[in-house]
């Protein structure tokens, strides 16, 4: 090895002690031991929620559980934010141990990531105000205005399936769609019954309600790298336990509660954990 | 390349791009002429036009776009009930157009301030002398000079313009490009990269010929002094 490469190596080295250094410091601030980084989403009330620096949902209370199960305590996660469009990466360059982030179980995913799971079984449909009676199904929102987030191709849906001459609005996150929705700018908000029940119990004041007819079958699953099969197999256990234990209902219900929402009766919980891809085909 | 064929067959992508266009074409538009109005504002004789055309253009010029079009749908439109047209999406999409000319008329009208600074000031005296009005010496003398000198800067402001019309999502205008693109990688997660190029590479389609144009006109038009 001649001098110049080796100053270059010894460069290098300094740099990578240094960093590794400052990461002593950091961490050292929390608590030692193993840790397991989570993605969830911030901004998803009832589902995955941050509030300060409490995190709270129905995702943040599955991954709690399934945490626990893989010996990790509440002090050892650390929760990273899953935003739809880097949820792949995440997972690939190992940012993240596993996600929780109402990641929908898709062949196309699959390509790329690897899913546990179901935890939950959603599907699309609409947030109402509790004192408009005009809309029924979504075959009523002709003529009236629906909200949804930017890139999301659920109001799409109901205007080729249901209701030509609904008008579309689309705001950058659900909570706008909910302040949009209360002050009777929109008449309806469309996503996952799940995260529309969350919001309803996180904003609502019991001035929303969600309908109760879903039309479409979204597996929400918890992402894990590719190939990593025995971490899958791990979850699944872990869900199985939470599901046979009660806590999958009681996590639910912390979520939810208040707003008379029930899921899906025949798909909720789920039982076989085998990963099942989400059926986006629309039920009349 | 496959994905990028499969991609480009499932999605309509030069319909997105045509959005986008059309957003900057009329924003173009408006935002030229506004952006005269206010340099006409700056070097008028009356002091309160001069102090009102700096204060618009250093608020909108200091101001982040994404504010002004989050502005114009939940300020002006949900809060404030003005809207251009019943139907939400023509609404939205005026909307749109309101914020990014209001943005790019402060730009437009730095432009033409440079270009109004290469006009000797002997000119501006040689009309007054000749007794032309305020609007005659502007209209006749000053602005054509400007707008010779000022075709460069004019042109990066178009190209600007063009790719902030993309923040039209914050209004939301639901079928340009940006929108288009979170929706592409929502559904097809396996291949991030390839949606990434197709809009990367249809942007530098649009955008080189701008910056070729405006290169070759300013060579062409600039007042040889």
């Amino acid at each position: 090895m001649n001098r110049v490469a080796k100053k270059i190596l010894a460069a290098v080295a300094a740099v990578v002690s240094l960093a590794t250094l400052t990461g002593c410091g950091t961490s050292s601030a929390e608590t030692s031991g193993p840790k397991i980084t989570i993605g969830i989403k911030y901004d998803q009330p009832g589902v995955g929620y941050k509030e300060g620096d409490n995190y709270s949902g129905f995702d943040v209370d599955v991954a709690r559980y399934v945490a626990k199960q893989l010996g990790y305590s509440e002090k050892q996660i650390v929760w990273k934010e899953a935003p739809s469009a880097q949820r792949e990466a995440l997972l690939q360059n190992g940012d993240v141990d596993f996600i929780i982030a109402s990641y929908s179980i898709t062949a196309d995913r699959k390509k790329v990531v690897d899913f546990a799971g179901p935890y939950f079984v959603a599907g699309q449909d609409l947030l109402v105000r509790s004192d408009d009676t005009s809309i029924k199904s979504a075959k009523d929102l002709n003529g009236k205005n629906l909200c949804t987030v930017s890139g999301s191709t659920s109001a799409q849906v109901i205007k080729d399936n249901f209701a030509k001459s609904v008008q579309i609005m689309e705001l950058s996150g659900y909570a706008e769609c909910v302040t949009a929705l209360i002050s009777g700018t929109v008449d309806a908000v469309t996503t996952d019954d799940i995260i529309l029940a969350g919001l309803a119990h996180a904003k609502g004041n019991g001035l929303l309600k969600v309908l109760g007819q879903p039309f479409t079958k979204e597996t929400y699953g918890i992402g894990v790298k590719k190939g990593d099969t025995q971490l899958i197999s791990k979850i699944n256990a872990a869900l199985k336990k939470m599901v046979d234990d009660g806590s999958w209902n009681k996590a639910l219900d912390s979520a939810t509660g208040g707003t008379g929402y029930t899921p899906n009766k025949e798909w909720n919980p789920p039982k076989n954990f085998d990963a099942e891809n989400s059926d986006e085909t629309v039920r009349q | 390349m496959q994905e990028m064929m499969t991609l480009l067959s499932n999605y309509n992508v030069p319909a997105a791009f045509w959005v986008n266009v059309q957003l900057t074409l009329w924003s173009a538009l408006f935002s030229l002429i506004l952006g005269v109005i206010l340099v006409m504002m700056r070097i008028s004789p009356v002091g309160s036009l001069r102090g009102f055309a700096v204060a618009f253009v250093e608020f909108f010029k200091n101001m982040p776009l994404t504010i002004i079009m989050v502005f114009m749908l939940l300020g002006v439109f949900v809060q404030l009930r003005f809207q251009f047209s019943s139907t939400f999406s023509t609404n939205f999409y005026w909307l749109a157009i309101t914020g990014l000319s209001l943005y790019t008329s402060a730009f437009v009208c730095e432009s033409l301030r440079s270009g109004i600074n290469t006009v000797p000031l002997g000119q501006a005296e040689a009309a007054r002398s000749l007794g032309l009005s305020f609007f005659q010496t502007a209209g006749l003398i000053i602005l054509p000079q400007a707008f010779r000198g000022s075709v460069a800067p004019l042109g990066n402001t178009l190209i600007a313009l063009l790719k902030n019309s993309t923040v039209a999502a914050a209004a939301s205008v639901a079928t340009e490009t940006s929108t288009l693109m979170k929706t592409m990688i929502e559904y097809n997660a396996s291949m991030i990269i390839a949606v990434f190029l197709i809009f990367a590479i249809g942007y530098v389609i649009l955008i080189i010929p701008i910056g070729l144009l405006t290169t070759w006109l300013s060579n062409k038009l600039a007042v040889r002094r």
